[in-house]
């Protein structure tokens, strides 16, 4: 068993110590060890999006970054950015769309889709699609995502 | 799912890099943004004893403008190229390529060079350094050299690059203001593999259409360039162009295979469409 290394990371403001193998994925590091299930692992191979996190304030693959990697960086899951009241009226719209039925990929989503408005303040559908492809949902469709989202934009802008 | 144990080294200097290299040669592997190397490794298809982890490297991160070269630094990571200015005005077929490069988490993390070095066929970089005539600085404890795009690439995730070497930056030719560059790709669905994909290049002044290169990815083992097909556009007048020509010379140049969805057949049927789009946009639809 390779020896394991401490580390300290910055999870949702708050510094987490822990003994850690270099073979740990951030995904299961924020699971098991902070116990932040919010963070889902899907294919572990990077393709479907739901251990989307942010590291150093940009969304990452939970499953294909190291947790050993994150000593002294500052990640935030799902709950963090839940608490942080930043997506409330984006969580809203997903629920009052449709936008989510086994929630497995909702907070991949929402987080990809924060960045998103974060950086495009008025996307169109296509940019939506386009920023949303790394993301899979096996329940919605997708329109109903595109269409929450798409709704937060507008009621930021004054339009909704 | 998970990788196989391994140690990890972070490294602060390309010396120390060089020092693990040489003493546990293929043993270890560089990890730069890890968007392939860790998901190859999560399946076991990689399995090092030593992750070497470049990321706090200053001097392999950085773009430059030097005379008449655009260097890239390896380790900047994708979101940074697409964002660059001195990119969009001296190397715009890389802004143009950047957006097909996988999703936008992943351009969060994955690395210019890291894209380079790992010379996956239907990566959209190796078509484009090469489209630019760029040239590859390598580094090791024996020393630096340099590798042209052309020869950097050997087969599929095989490159120049010995066991011990560094890929520390990109040299590009800064693109003259005539310069036309074109890029797209066929895929499934946006950020999906390519099932054939183009970077051209060509200037076109006064008419006439200089120095054309057409390279193709995703339909052979390396990116692939079309020398014979891109000499009919050379010198010639926009209103000459004889595009049937052009693409049927396209088979002399390249043999496409086929991959777990597109056919040969249809790869090469891709090509020749990609082919016109990039004359289309050169002659600006005189032909």
């Amino acid at each position: 068993m390779s020896d394991s290394v401490t580390i300290t990371a910055i999870v949702n403001g708050e510094s987490i110590t822990a003994a850690v193998e270099p073979r740990l994925s951030l995904a299961d590091f924020l699971r098991t060890n902070v116990g932040l299930t919010g963070t889902h692992v899907g294919c572990e191979h990077g393709v479907c999006g739901a251990c989307t996190v942010r590291v150093g304030g940009k969304t990452a693959r939970g499953c294909l970054t190291l947790a050993i990697q994150c000593d002294g960086v500052e990640v935030e899951t799902i709950e963090g950015a839940t608490e942080s009241g930043r997506i409330k009226d984006l969580q809203e719209n997903f629920i009052a769309r449709n936008a989510l039925q086994c929630g497995f990929c909702t907070p991949g989503m929402l987080l990809t889709a924060d960045e998103l408005l974060k950086e495009n303040t008025s996307p169109t559908r296509e940019e939506i699609r386009e920023h949303l492809s790394g993301n899979y949902c096996r329940c919605t469709g997708y329109e109903a995502i595109v269409d929450a989202i798409e709704l937060t934009a507008k009621q930021r802008n004054g339009e909704g | 799912m998970k990788p196989r144990e391994f140690e990890y080294i972070r490294a602060s200097s390309l010396d120390e890099v060089f020092a693990t290299l040489d003493s546990h040669g293929d043993d270890a592997k560089i990890l730069a943004g890890g968007q392939s190397l860790i998901a190859a490794m999560n399946m076991r298809f990689a399995a090092p004893e030593i992750l070497i982890d470049i990321n706090d490297i200053a001097e392999l991160k950085g773009i430059n403008v030097e005379g008449g070269t655009l260097r890239i630094g390896a380790m900047n990571r994708h979101v940074d190229v697409m964002g660059s200015a001195d990119v969009a005005t001296h190397a715009p077929l890389i802004s143009l390529a950047m957006p097909n490069i996988a999703h936008a988490t992943i351009r969060n993390r994955g690395t210019f060079g890291g894209s380079l070095a790992n010379a996956d066929p239907a990566s959209e970089l190796p078509a484009c350094t090469i489209a630019l005539d760029g040239v590859f600085n390598i580094q090791g404890s024996a020393g630096a050299r340099q590798v042209a795009a052309i020869d950097f690439f050997e087969g599929a995730y095989a490159t120049k690059l010995k066991d011990n070497e560094v890929l520390v930056s990109v040299d590009l030719p800064i693109s003259s203001p005539e310069s036309k560059p074109f890029f797209e790709e066929v895929s499934r669905r946006q950020g999906d593999y390519a099932m054939a994909g183009l970077a051209a290049q060509a200037n076109v002044a006064g008419g006439i259409i200089s120095n054309p290169k057409l390279v193709f990815f995703a339909v052979s083992e390396v990116a692939a360039s079309a020398p014979s097909a891109a000499a009919l556009l050379d010198g010639k007048n926009i209103v000459d162009v004889d595009v049937d020509a052009v693409c049927d010379t396209l088979a002399n140049d390249i043999t496409p295979f086929e991959d777990l969805t597109t056919s040969a057949e249809a790869k090469m049927h891709l090509m020749k469409v990609l082919t016109k789009r990039a004359i289309s946009q050169w002659t600006g639809d005189k032909k």
